[in-house]
């Protein structure tokens, strides 16, 4: 393939990476109440990135740049969940950010870590997925900080000790891989690992994994996750929460599809999501924090995604369950912290008593967000749960299909926790004392991220279909 | 035109909601509506023929999940036309019996009328991951119902039942996705399942049907799961409790007879002994308890750990082997029982409402001579409990008498559940004597009577149960052929 094919072929990325760069200059050069310029136009490079993508959705599964860069389905999924979830991330955040003093930067940030996840999602080679984990990650930690506060800063710090401590294990799992295989590229590493020692490739595989695990906010790189969705600004919340994840755990699938059955590695995934699922839940009871609640239960719904990964290539459901599972998450998560993003100064689940009757359609957005995450039909993520446990099941995982199970139970037990005092009537002592002045873009989002959690569980069958 | 009748509620829930504000109008939509809706199913039921073994009436299908084989399927036949019939019953009655309410009728009324919606969409499901649909969505529905309008520790019933009906949804997923993997091609269908018969002759199919059995039995409630029946019950509303034990438990039997028998018959046939001992003691053990009760609506609630042993008994009895003319008698008279339960316990609990209504206890010390204040009150009740004990002339004896009479000639050791009627005659007559007769004491004096829209909905239920008692046959020449096809899937 001639580089201009290849540069067109990565059309969607390269719009992200143009808007970019275009949002920081023009907000350097605007003032400060006119910064929604630069909102308006990262707006419209992820419109058009979109766009892009699911014009390539069609097209047959190619590579670029050497086979260092996939093409394909896989690639399609994350291109267009990243770029719709980081849309909504950033309508979500319009009230929040408009005339603050970082606006353009964060949209920048935003559109950055968005081109390292989806970087991540399309890596066919070790040197490109550190260089998407790099890019994923550095905009992450300023954007959990840039609001200045002072739990913001401790949870910028701890992202950033994490992350520097899992990028480099990612790379020394690299490092091991490539001497193991001879090349980093991922077609080699297939016949390069063929022969090489199982201890080896074992060694390597769990630097790599551990990296991915950090961004898919997974065992054992998990603290970040809860700190963050409780320190950040709500829509760098409601972005970190979301986006890496993709990004990590498409690569995640991408690598180890490609890894021979020399290491058991899918048990070791399947003890990942195991461990991943029950902890997130376990921690997910005690907390009053609807932020920090939504912050384990992203940790749990990382495990459930793990559950494709196990049997990654191995069952011909495995793929696509992974990406309905993750468009049904993207758009459930982003819906319950869009209703957080509406209702701010609630710092607590009490808070929301009174939400059924002072606003019923919060109220309605919040069960189809927190039934989705629970994995009640017809909501997106139900679709992705039936299809992941019937993955899982396939590849002879069905104790981990019984156990994903009893965890959805559990589940269940916190995001009722926060459903019931939305449909309490308000006491006088409850706090905010059931008066809701919410925002108003959040509360489009919520709506808007209802319906598509919604269109994701009825019509993603059929989509899916046609995909196919 | 049976899609229209899923649909029909839904579109009626999303009115009401629009109409919010407005109560009359709201109450006067969800009576409109569920009237709407029996109409509807008995245009269907008239224009139902018996379609042939296995065959299905009003059959409609469209694409949904294709890449699982899993689609839109709906169509009835003898098992689920019943129960169709009895959910557009038990709603009419609901939308009567709250004629009168006034807390915050528009949400409440959309919330029946989506559970009405559910219900009917259950019981006409033809693929498994559409029944999962249904059978969620009715646990989310009457979970919102116990937990806004319930009364004493609603919350916590509530939650206790989602957790464990939502358990039991998610073993019975499980139990599907074994379904799913096991047949070949690899489907959702329940026809399509039928016909491959999958997992036949695999040791695999006994955990699934486990699977499938324990999402079932949590349902129903059989006993060991039954426990959170009673707190449900107690702290619901008393339509609530109508519905759930009216229709929702029913969806847990009819998934017996629709997918367990005959999508896993040899694995059926081989849990028969444990299946047959856990209906012999769920009708002991639910009559017993409800014996040791002085809350009415508990009591209620333990005769329906009683009445849905029966029929489980039956079910398990028909997958003996043995005279296939005892197994159909069998299984015919449990899908009867479905109905004459929903009913009958139907109009009790709708009954045992009106006295928290008046005087804001269950407890039968707290009455006495209560047929003096209030004689219409006294012989509804009196006529439902002889109906609940099994009376002849009310369908509750036609459904017992065929399941013992079914029960007995293929399994005689099912013949221990019978002392199950004698507890039940007892402990009715105990609750009529204690409540009802002898000098007005406690907070009997001055309760005021049944008012008409009470009179109308719990006697409309009961002149049902009576018009089956007495004339059966249209409603078992409905169910019959689908039982013998039943009993010839399950051979042996």
């Amino acid at each position: 393939m001639n580089p201009g094919a290849d540069a067109l072929a990565l059309l969607p990325e390269i719009l992200m990476l143009t808007g970019a760069i275009t949002a920081l200059l023009t907000g350097s050069f605007v003032p400060r109440e006119r910064q929604w310029i630069s909102r308006i136009i990262a707006l419209g490079a992820l419109a058009a990135s979109a766009t892009a993508a699911a014009a390539a959705v069609a097209g047959t599964a190619t590579s670029a740049y050497s086979g260092s860069y996939a093409i394909d389905a896989g690639t399609g999924a994350g291109r267009l969940v990243v770029a719709i979830s980081a849309l909504l991330v950033i309508v979500l955040g319009s009230d929040e950010l408009r005339g603050t003093e970082r606006e353009s930067e964060t949209y920048t940030l935003i559109l950055l870590a968005c081109l390292g996840a989806t970087v991540l999602s399309g890596a066919a080679d070790l040197l490109v997925l550190i260089a998407g984990f790099l890019l994923a990650s550095i905009p992450l930690y300023a954007l959990i900080g840039i609001g200045r506060t002072k739990n913001g800063a401790e949870a910028a710090l701890k992202t950033y000790l994490q992350g520097a401590f899992f990028g480099i294990l990612l790379m020394l799992g690299a490092a091991v891989l490539y001497a193991a295989a001879g090349t980093t590229s991922y077609a080699g590493l297939r016949s390069g690992l063929e022969h090489a020692a199982g201890a080896i490739t074992g060694v390597g595989l769990v630097g790599v994994l551990a990296g991915l695990m950090f961004k898919a906010g997974a065992v054992p790189a998990h603290f970040w996750v809860p700190d963050a969705a409780e320190g950040a600004g709500t829509a760098a919340a409601a972005f970190a929460t979301t986006v890496p994840k993709i990004g990590g755990i498409l690569a995640a699938y991408r690598l180890l599809e490609q890894i021979p059955g020399t290491v058991a590695w899918p048990l070791l995934v399947a003890l990942f999501a195991a461990v991943t699922m029950t902890l997130g839940n376990l921690a997910a009871f005690a907390q009053t924090n609807p932020r920090r609640l939504l912050g384990w239960s992203t940790v749990s719904q990382a495990g459930y995604l793990l559950m494709p990964v196990a049997v990654a290539g191995a069952v011909p459901l495995a793929l696509p369950s992974l990406l309905i599972y993750l468009a049904g998450y993207a758009a459930s998560n982003l819906t319950a912290f869009a209703i957080i993003g509406a209702h701010p100064d609630r710092a607590e689940l009490r808070g929301y008593e009174g939400l059924s009757t002072a606003r019923p359609w919060h109220a309605v957005a919040l069960v189809v967000a927190l039934l989705s995450l629970v994995g009640t039909p017809p909501t997106g993520v139900f679709l992705g749960k039936l299809a992941v446990f019937t993955a899982a099941w396939d590849g002879g995982f069905w104790w981990l299909a019984a156990l994903a199970a009893l965890n959805t139970v559990a589940s269940l037990f916190y995001y009722l926790r926060w459903l019931a005092p939305a449909f309490r009537a308000a006491s006088p002592d409850s706090p905010g004392a059931g008066d809701f002045s919410p925002r108003a873009w959040p509360t489009r989002v919520a709506i808007a991220g209802a319906a598509l959690t919604l269109f994701v569980g009825i019509g993603g069958g059929i989509l899916w279909a046609g995909l196919a | 035109m049976l899609s229209l009748a899923i649909l029909f509620p839904l579109a009626a829930a999303a009115a009401v909601l629009m109409s919010a504000g407005r109560g009359g109008m709201a109450r006067a939509l969800f009576l409109g509506a569920t009237a709407v809706e029996v109409v509807l199913t008995a245009i269907l039921w008239a224009g139902y023929r018996t379609p042939g073994p296995d065959g299905l009436a009003y059959e409609e299908r469209l694409r949904w999940i294709p890449n699982v084989g899993s689609s839109y399927h709906v169509g009835v036949d003898g098992l689920s036309l019943p129960l169709i019939g009895l959910t557009a019953v038990i709603f009419l009655a609901c939308a009567v019996y709250d004629w009168g309410a006034r807390d915050r009728p528009a949400p409440r009324a959309a919330l029946f009328l989506f559970l009405e919606a559910t219900s009917v969409g259950l019981f006409a499901a033809q693929d498994l991951i559409l029944f999962f649909l249904f059978f969620d969505l009715s646990i989310v529905g009457m979970y919102f119902v116990i937990a806004g309008w319930g009364h004493g520790d609603k919350a916590r019933s509530a939650l206790k039942f989602f957790l464990y009906t939502f358990l039991g949804s998610l073993a019975l997923l499980l139990g599907f996705i074994g379904l799913y993997l096991g047949g070949a091609p690899h489907t959702f269908d329940i026809p399509e399942l039928l016909r491959t018969q999958p997992l036949r002759d695999n040791p695999a199919g006994l955990w699934v049907l486990g699977a499938v059995v324990v999402g079932l039995a949590i349902k129903t409630p059989t006993v060991p799961f039954h426990t959170w029946l009673p707190p449900a019950h107690t702290d619901a509303p008393a339509t609530g409790s109508a519905v759930l034990a009216g229709v929702l438990l029913k969806m847990g039997t009819y998934g017996f007879v629709r997918i367990a028998m005959p999508l896993l018959p040899d694995a059926w046939r081989a849990w028969v002994p444990a299946l047959v001992a856990v209906g012999v003691v769920s009708v002991l053990y639910g009559a017993l308890v409800a014996l040791a009760q002085s809350d009415l609506k508990r009591m209620i609630a333990y005769t329906s750990v009683n009445h849905m042993g029966y029929i489980v008994l039956a079910l398990a009895a028909a997958g003996a082997g043995g005279n296939p003319a005892a197994r159909e008698t069998a299984v015919t008279g449990a899908v009867t029982q479905m109905v004459s339960h929903g009913l009958i316990t139907g109009a009790l609990f709708l009954l045992a409402g009106v006295l928290h209504s008046r005087a804001g206890t269950y407890d039968m010390g707290a009455f006495g001579g209560l047929a003096s204040p209030a004689p219409r009150f006294a012989a509804f009740f009196a006529v439902a409990a002889f109906a609940s004990l099994g009376l002849p002339g009310f369908s509750g004896f036609i459904a017992e008498f065929q399941i013992f009479a079914g029960s007995i000639g293929a399994v005689p050791l099912t013949a221990l559940a019978l002392p199950g009627i004698l507890i039940t005659a007892a402990l009715f007559l105990r609750a009529l004597q204690r409540v009802f007769t002898g000098e007005p004491r406690g907070k009997s004096p001055g309760l005021a009577d049944l008012r008409p829209a009470e009179a109308w909905s719990t006697g409309g239920l009961l002149v049902l149960s009576v018009l089956i008692g007495l004339i059966p046959a249209p409603l078992l020449d409905t169910i019959s052929p689908a039982s013998a096809s039943l009993v010839s899937l399950l051979g042996g």
